[in-house]
């Protein structure tokens, strides 16, 4: 005789519900929090400047005029110079350490890369301007314009100090958690994927190429886009290494300059409201910038994957 | 009855310790040192701390804290009344004095000077004037074998070479003082880019603080940029003698700082800016720090402490600047600072 029951309680289903819940809608008000107090610290500015701060280029606290157009150009540009180096390296290195590398390396491998990530922004600034700077102006930055001086990219004076040599410093900072990541999707795909290619007497290529990495290309491209957040807000290293100067130059040898860093340059010294002000509103800009940045990544992401099942499915 | 005698005993652990607790909390306060709060610039944070440091054996009772987070952070803070007193490099303008809700003095306390270094091959000493460092920090003068350089420079090689200029890209009062050089110099300077904490440059690469700026002008060959002196001295940077108003080449030292201070016009508020001052030995590009405090304290306890320990930093806290590579203030200006200190109301 079954024993009587008492229907299990629902309450605690219902209580963690709740709790996640909240903790979600935590997560949603701080983002909104941001905005409105960034917002609200720079109303004298939008107000006084308008959508010229988005438009000028000029950048005199003196004059107190101010424009954010350079900063943001150069944001974007060391980013997606960062990107291109990184995603390839990252990507490969995790596929070795997946796909191909044998036990004893894999270890001390994955222990170095995460050591990477551990070294601290300023000394990595610091090595930036005294290691890696005159290395660069050397070496490979000579090269560079030797062979691809006809393009606009790698023209004039090279003083080591550049968009590119900030861009290299932030792919060097976002190389350990791409590769992560990564790493953990890659191993995330499950053998069976691997095993039915090798029946079709797929090579080891072969494998990687269309059971792992085309089977994990969303997970990848999540990789590369949290990559890609943490490029767009770095901070302390690349202000070393940009040359901080506000222009907009085709040529990457150019030096340039960045949201964070104008931010973490100027805010302590600022006297003047209006100064104050402006500089709350390259937060707002930065805010504004890697919320729409990330909203195409997740757009790009959405028509490449439809795009590739409707291949699939043909 | 069990229960409540249990209560009754819990209860009475409770009230004792509450008893112990309040006991504690008013001694603590009885013997607590008053604290003073302040915050401002970076420049003189070491000598600062050193200055509380030795000030804790004159009067235990009274403690300071001091966050250096910049010459902008002190005066806005000062001018919100959340510290005790500020700290800025640059002295605070008429349009942000009007803003305090009463009136602040400045108290002048020890000076520092910029020089501008170089990297060229050999590092030979060199000579500058007013006019040529205003021309190459607008980019007019792009060569370091110019004829305005090398006419200053009589035998010494200078290479046909790019003049890397090199600022400071964080808003600093070294480049405060350097600004304000230029602007009193340089017409042209005046009107087209000014004074400041940080400016719109015509030219160059931004290093960020002094060991950003140092770190490009090392490492870049025919750099050329500007510098606090202590830093150029503890990094063993070459630097350039400059041309000062009295038409002599000086080398910047603590000697000729405070020979600017003592030859300098300087206002009864202590605004005052001590570039290009007159006089044989006077280095052209210094400038002072100061201490922002209100005239009329709030806090009468606080303000005799505070008042007190102003005073000992002009006697005797003076004395430490030089150890630290600080100037320290002339023996007349000393006189007129402490005559100002006595006047604060508490």
């Amino acid at each position: 005789m079954p024993a009587r029951m008492a229907p299990p309680s629902r309450f605690g289903d219902k209580a963690f519900e709740w709790l996640t819940l909240g903790m979600a809608l935590v997560v949603i008000l701080l983002v909104f929090l941001i905005g409105w107090q960034l917002a609200r610290g720079s109303s004298a500015a939008i107000q006084k400047f308008g959508f010229r701060f988005l438009t000028t280029s000029t950048w005199d606290p003196v004059a107190e005029q101010f424009g954010a157009l350079p900063f943001i150009y150069g944001t974007l540009v060391s980013s997606l110079i960062a990107l291109l180096i990184a995603m390839p390296l990252s990507i490969g290195t995790a596929v070795y350490l997946t796909e191909l590398a044998p036990r004893w390396i894999r270890q001390p491998l994955i222990s170095l890369i995460e050591m990477l990530a551990a070294i601290p922004s300023v000394i990595l600034g610091l090595w930036g301007i005294f290691v890696m700077i005159p290395w660069l102006r050397n070496y490979p930055f000579p090269l560079l314009k030797r062979f691809f001086g006809w393009t606009p990219f790698f023209t004039g004076p090279i003083y080591g100090t550049s968009m590119l040599a900030g861009g290299i410093i932030i792919a060097i900072m976002i190389l350990p958690i791409i590769t992560s990541v990564s790493r953990e999707i890659l191993r995330s795909v499950p053998n069976l994927q691997r095993e039915a290619a090798y029946a079709l007497g797929a090579t080891r290529w072969e494998v990687t190429r269309i059971a792992v990495l085309s089977y994990a290309k969303k997970g990848l491209f999540g990789a590369v886009i949290l990559g890609l957040g943490r490029a767009l807000g770095e901070t302390m290293a690349v202000t070393m290494v940009i040359g901080n100067t506000p222009q907009i130059a085709a040529s990457l040898f150019k030096p340039g300059y960045t949201l964070a860093s104008v931010i973490a340059n100027e805010f302590t010294e600022a006297t003047t409201d209006v100064y104050l002000q402006a500089l709350f509103e390259i937060g707002l800009v930065l805010f504004g910038v890697t919320i729409l940045v990330n909203l195409l990544a997740q757009l790009l992401l959405r028509t490449m994957t439809r795009t590739s099942t409707t291949r699939a499915v043909q | 009855m069990r229960q409540f005698r249990r209560m009754t005993k819990t209860h009475g652990l409770c009230l004792k310790l509450l008893g112990l607790t309040l006991a504690f909390g008013l001694s603590a306060t009885a013997s607590a040192q008053m604290m003073i709060n302040g915050a401002g610039a970076t420049f003189p944070y070491p000598i600062y701390s050193k200055w509380f440091d030795a000030y804790a054996q004159v009067d235990p009772s009274v403690r300071f804290n001091y966050q250096s987070i910049g010459s902008g952070g002190g005066q806005k803070q000062i001018l919100a009344q959340t510290v005790d007193f500020g700290a800025s490099d640059g002295p605070m303008s008429d349009d942000n004095l009007s803003k305090a809700p009463a009136k602040i003095l400045h108290i002048p306390t020890v000076a520092g000077a910029d020089v501008v270094a170089y990297n060229l091959p050999g590092n030979p000493a060199l000579k500058l004037d007013a006019d040529t460092i205003a021309a190459i920090f607008l980019g007019e003068i792009k060569e370091w074998n110019d004829g305005k350089i090398t006419a200053l420079n009589p035998g010494v090689p200078l290479p046909d070479q790019e003049i890397v200029v090199v600022h400071r890209s964080d808003g600093s009062g070294t480049t405060y003082i350097w600004t304000d050089y230029l602007s009193k110099i340089s017409s042209e300077w005046k009107t087209k880019v000014g004074t400041n904490t940080s400016v719109n440059w015509p030219t160059g690469i931004g290093g960020k603080g002094n060991e950003g700026v140092a770190g490009q002008i090392k490492q870049t060959p025919g750099a050329l940029g500007y510098v606090e002196l202590i830093y150029a001295i503890q990094n063993k940077m070459p630097y350039a003698d400059v041309k000062n108003a009295s038409g002599k080449f000086v080398k910047a030292s603590l000697d000729s700082i405070t020979a600017a201070m003592a030859t300098a016009q300087i206002p009864e508020d202590f605004r005052f800016s001590i570039t290009n001052a007159p006089g044989d030995n006077a280095y052209p590009i210094c400038g002072a720090t100061w201490l922002l405090v209100y005239e009329q304290q709030k806090d009468a306890m606080k303000g005799k402490k505070l008042v007190e320990f102003l005073k000992w930093a002009q006697k005797d806290g003076e004395k430490m600047a030089k150890d630290l590579d600080y100037a320290p203030l002339p023996a007349a200006l000393q006189a007129r600072v402490l005559k100002r200190i006595n006047e604060i109301k508490f």
